[in-house]
């Protein structure tokens, strides 16, 4: 072993030891925001070896040198910016987008070697490593494509540019997505005959089987989608890893990968959803026209801003259960004054945080993190639970499906199953609320209909403005 | 490196991954993703190496090129936004009196 192979091999071996460190330590509120620098740090850490390690031995080229900087410097750059100006509700389509274009870099590199195989692959021709290699680069080619054209789909959705079309509710997708697999299986086999041009046909009908898989899910299953897009996106890096020989690649990519599942799964529990129910149950809403989950609502209590500050200010203890409805309405800092005035009051005040409130898990103590809620007061739903009945007041703000008494009680929902915040067992409930639109699963919310339920219907930044302005005439807060 | 020895290293890279994360609070979850995200990035060191590798081959370095811009821009962006969204855990108890 020469110098730069023992350097490079010592510094792979750190990198995989930071990246795994970066990892366990982001599961750990104290040390999150460290160990994510740690990762970033063996990232470049891993590019310097490389670099250092063609340095030492092969030397590398001029152009080489100024397409790297091109492209790296593109790739910041527009990363860099996006990362810095998106605002914090559009979280899970930038994390959905970043995915997709990491399943994209994996697709390159598999097809930029088949087309051009590299010449150190061809110095002495062994069948074996040779298949090894077309498999690998069909593997990368296929996983990448699918997490690229998947997460897109997932941005689109998730931003609203793409709604669900009917058509893909009804049976003829399976056909056709059972086509375009059994299409990528003949382009793959066709590859490992070493008929290169295959490659094209594998391309196309990966990536159509990544628009066909995911179109068809639901807004609402729409975290689970992502978290497992991006354990496909590690997997196509490990390929890839294959294609150019590379451990760190390997490991790096497995371990994201594994992660990435078992997210997936905590997700999926916390949906009281089956991975496969979400993969190919279609969306919760076109089961439950055909169900008896749908229905007119026949007795809904709506009341003023007054009678909500009233009720408040009585209150002794209050549960407010945030949804996705809050970060649309980038509310936060609003309802952190109304809860402020509250507690002054000497008002208890916690948060209900359900495991998938908002569009993926954690985003709610994201946002309330962005309006300096002190961490003690959110509670998880198992946590918070058993303490609705000896709860005087309940604000729903954004929040539908998470709060819907059908998951328990109506075994024909769709939603049945699925453990929910027990809001209704409290003395009284406040559903703010835009109008009175289905939740993000089209179900209606038996909720509404309750008799200790009532509705403030507008915006919820509007309504908790109003509220403050209440509170300060009855004097809450105020000393 | 024989390729059944990349494959203990694919076992073993998935196993350390199953076992680094067993108990996540929820609120970790989506920093956690976007996170993991960023090192699924990794890619970069497959684009770079074919871009030593490419020599004078014109395509296959502008094919690298936009493979590692791609990666790069997840792995940059990825690792700026799990930031920003931890800053936000983190900024809390210095703001308290």
């Amino acid at each position: 072993m020469n110098l730069p192979v023992i350097i490079k091999f010592v510094i792979d071996l750190l990198a995989v030891l930071l990246l795994a460190l970066g990892i366990k330590g982001l599961s750990k509120v104290k040390s999150a925001r460290d160990a994510n620098r740690l990762a970033a740090f063996a990232m470049s850490l891993s590019v310097v070896g490389l670099l250092s390690y063609y340095l030492g031995t092969s030397g590398i080229a001029i152009q080489s040198w100024i397409w790297i900087i091109i492209g790296s410097i593109i790739g910041s750059l527009f990363g860099a910016i996006l990362a810095k100006k998106v605002p914090m509700t559009s979280m899970p389509e930038t994390v959905a987008l970043f995915n997709g274009c990491g399943g994209m870099s994996s697709l390159l590199v598999a097809l930029g070697v088949a087309i051009f195989p590299l010449s150190a692959g061809q110095e002495n021709f062994d069948f074996f490593k040779s298949l090894i290699n077309e498999v690998s680069i069909s593997v990368s080619i296929f996983v990448g494509a699918i997490t690229f054209t998947g997460s897109i789909v997932a941005m689109a959705k998730l931003q609203g540019w793409l709604s669900t079309p009917g058509w893909t509710q009804s049976k003829v997708r399976h056909f056709v997505n059972i086509v375009f697999a059994i299409a990528s299986l003949i382009a793959f086999f066709d590859l490992i005959n070493g008929n290169t041009s295959s490659i094209w046909l594998l391309v196309i009908v990966s990536s159509l089987l990544g628009i066909g898989v995911t179109l068809p899910i639901g807004g609402a299953d729409m975290p689970v989608v992502i978290s497992l897009l991006n354990s496909y996106s590690g997997i196509a890096a490990a390929a890839a890893g294959f294609v150019v020989d590379s451990q760190l690649l390997i490991v790096a990519g497995a371990m994201v990968g594994a992660a990435g599942l078992i997210l997936t799964q905590v997700m999926c529990k916390g949906m009281n959803r089956s991975l496969v129910s979400v993969l190919f149950g279609g969306s919760l809403s076109a089961q439950s026209t055909a169900s008896s989950g749908s229905g007119e609502y026949t007795n809904i209590t709506s009341c003023s801003v007054e009678e909500c500050a009233l009720t408040l200010e009585a209150a002794n203890k209050v549960i407010i259960v945030p949804g996705y409805g809050l970060a649309v309405a980038q509310a936060q800092h609003t309802l952190r004054e109304v809860t402020k005035k509250l507690e002054q009051n000497g008002i208890e005040v916690v948060y209900a945080i359900h495991p998938v409130a908002g569009r993926m898990p954690g985003h709610m103590n994201v946002l309330l993190a962005e309006a300096d809620v002190p961490y003690e007061q959110l509670k998880e739903m198992d946590v918070v639970n058993p303490d609705f009945p000896a709860t005087d007041v309940v604000l729903v703000l954004g929040a539908n499906d998470v709060v819907n008494p059908q998951a328990k009680n109506d075994s024909s929902s769709p939603l049945y199953g699925m453990p929910v915040l027990d809001v209704q067992e409290a003395r009284t409930v406040f559903v703010i609320k835009r109008g009175m639109s289905a939740g993000y699963s089209g179900i209606k919310n038996d909720l509404f209909d309750l008799p200790n339920t009532s509705m403030v219907f507008g915006d919820a930044k509007k309504v908790l403005n109003d509220l403050i302005g209440e509170l300060k005439d009855l004097g809450v807060g105020e000393k | 490196m024989s390729f059944v020895s990349l494959l203990w290293v694919l076992l073993l890279g998935s196993l350390l991954g199953l076992e680094l994360i067993g108990k996540v609070p929820p609120t970790l979850h989506t920093p956690l993703m976007s996170g993991a995200n960023a090192i699924s990035g990794i890619t970069m060191l497959a684009a770079l190496t074919l871009i030593v590798k490419a020599e004078a081959n014109v395509p296959l370095l502008i094919i690298g090129s936009v493979s590692l811009g791609f990666a790069l821009f997840n792995v940059v962006g990825g690792f700026f936004v799990t930031d920003r969204m931890l800053a936000m855990f983190s900024r809390k108890p210095s703001n308290k009196k």
